[in-house]
């Protein structure tokens, strides 16, 4: 509930709280968790409360501990933007939607940032580059669904044989064919 | 039948958002805006200012907000539920079997293949928004209201929230 900023921010906190306050796991168990957590998809957040909660209290817990995690913030969310959403044809009120969008953008952009650096960590800089060019090309020019570019993309990381230097070859097929 | 598409809308970002909340937003956008056309680009930037400033995970008040707003409150509960419960189910499933490969490198390749199509999406995403400002506040104060702000986030850490809460002032005596 105090985590701002998105799921990430939230971890600390969950740790604090599981691993200190409560001890229904240690150090070593959360970080393990943690780690398989982010290489599965979807918020992270959820999944830790969702996984921690079944684990001290069986299905019941699981259900308690995401609803904890949603609950309140969707609430706040709802009450924020239907009383928002009252009065959004008074001048003043279209201006100050028009004020957030260009900060929004900069958010977008300090993120999208933040992931072209993990891919050059990641790949390198000319794989990167490479991948990046890639994947605009088929998702903005070719209007593919972008669920099927990432879905080609996960499936080539499953089926590939170890060898790092295939991922360009495979790439180049899977965006031909599609 | 809207249900039907809540439920798609948000199950698609849910099960192929690799790198947490943050990711699955460009993936919900496509949903929500490009293919159901249930919100503009900038009433969704509203709901992502809003998602912004308040505590907790993106994804969901997203899911809960947009499911509510197009389906009532079982809208909201379908898209919390096509968020959250497909990659709970398979940590919950697949842990065993998972600790075991933890160390495969394919596993690690899972989540680190799909970063470049995730952040040509969150660019494509920015240049949306940068768009429709352009469109409604002109180009130079667009382009000071968002050097302001990236100062203030990046430069002085200013928490997102005060500075949404500030784009919120500065718009109603600027920009109406």
């Amino acid at each position: 509930m105090l985590g701002f900023g998105g799921g990430p921010s939230t971890i600390p906190l969950v740790h604090k709280e599981v691993v200190g306050t409560f001890k229904w796991m240690n150090d070593q168990e959360f970080s393990d968790v943690l780690a398989l957590g982010n290489t599965l998809p979807g918020p992270i957040a959820t999944k830790m409360a969702g996984y921690i909660g079944y684990r001290v209290g069986g299905i019941r817990g699981m259900l308690n501990a995401v609803i904890a995690t949603v609950l309140p913030t969707i609430l706040l969310m709802l009450l924020f933007l239907t009383s928002f959403n009252k009065v959004k044809d008074h001048p003043r009120v279209e201006g100050m939607t028009n004020g957030v969008v260009p900060i929004v953008g900069v958010m977008m952009a300090t993120l999208t940032w933040d992931f072209i650096k993990k891919t050059r960590q990641g790949f390198g800089w000319k794989k990167g580059v490479f991948l990046l060019l890639g994947s605009f090309i088929v998702m903005e020019i070719l209007n593919v669904h972008p669920g099927i570019v990432i879905g080609g993309l996960l499936i080539i990381a499953v089926t590939m044989s170890d060898k790092k230097e295939k991922i360009e070859i495979q790439v180049k097929g899977n965006s031909e064919s599609l | 039948m809207i249900y039907i598409q809540i439920f798609i809308a948000f199950f698609i970002p849910g099960i192929i958002g690799y790198g947490g909340g943050p990711a699955s937003i460009p993936l919900i956008e496509h949903e929500v805006v490009s293919r159901y056309g249930w919100m503009t680009t900038s009433e969704f930037s509203e709901v992502l200012a809003l998602g912004n400033a308040l505590p907790g995970p993106i994804a969901t008040k997203m899911a809960g907000y947009i499911g509510f707003e197009v389906g009532g409150a079982l809208g909201a509960v379908t898209g919390v539920l096509a968020t959250v419960a497909p990659s709970l189910f398979i940590m919950i499933v697949l842990l065993r079997l998972l600790f075991k490969y933890k160390e495969s490198p394919k596993v690690k390749r899972l989540s680190m293949i799909v970063l470049p199509a995730v952040a040509v999406l969150m660019a494509g995403l920015t240049f949306d928004f940068f768009q429709t400002s352009y469109f409604s506040n002109g180009l130079w104060s667009t382009f000071v209201i968002a050097m302001v702000s990236l100062l203030l986030i990046e430069r002085w850490k200013v928490h997102p929230a005060f500075v949404i809460f500030g784009g919120l002032v500065v718009g109603a005596i600027f920009l109406s």
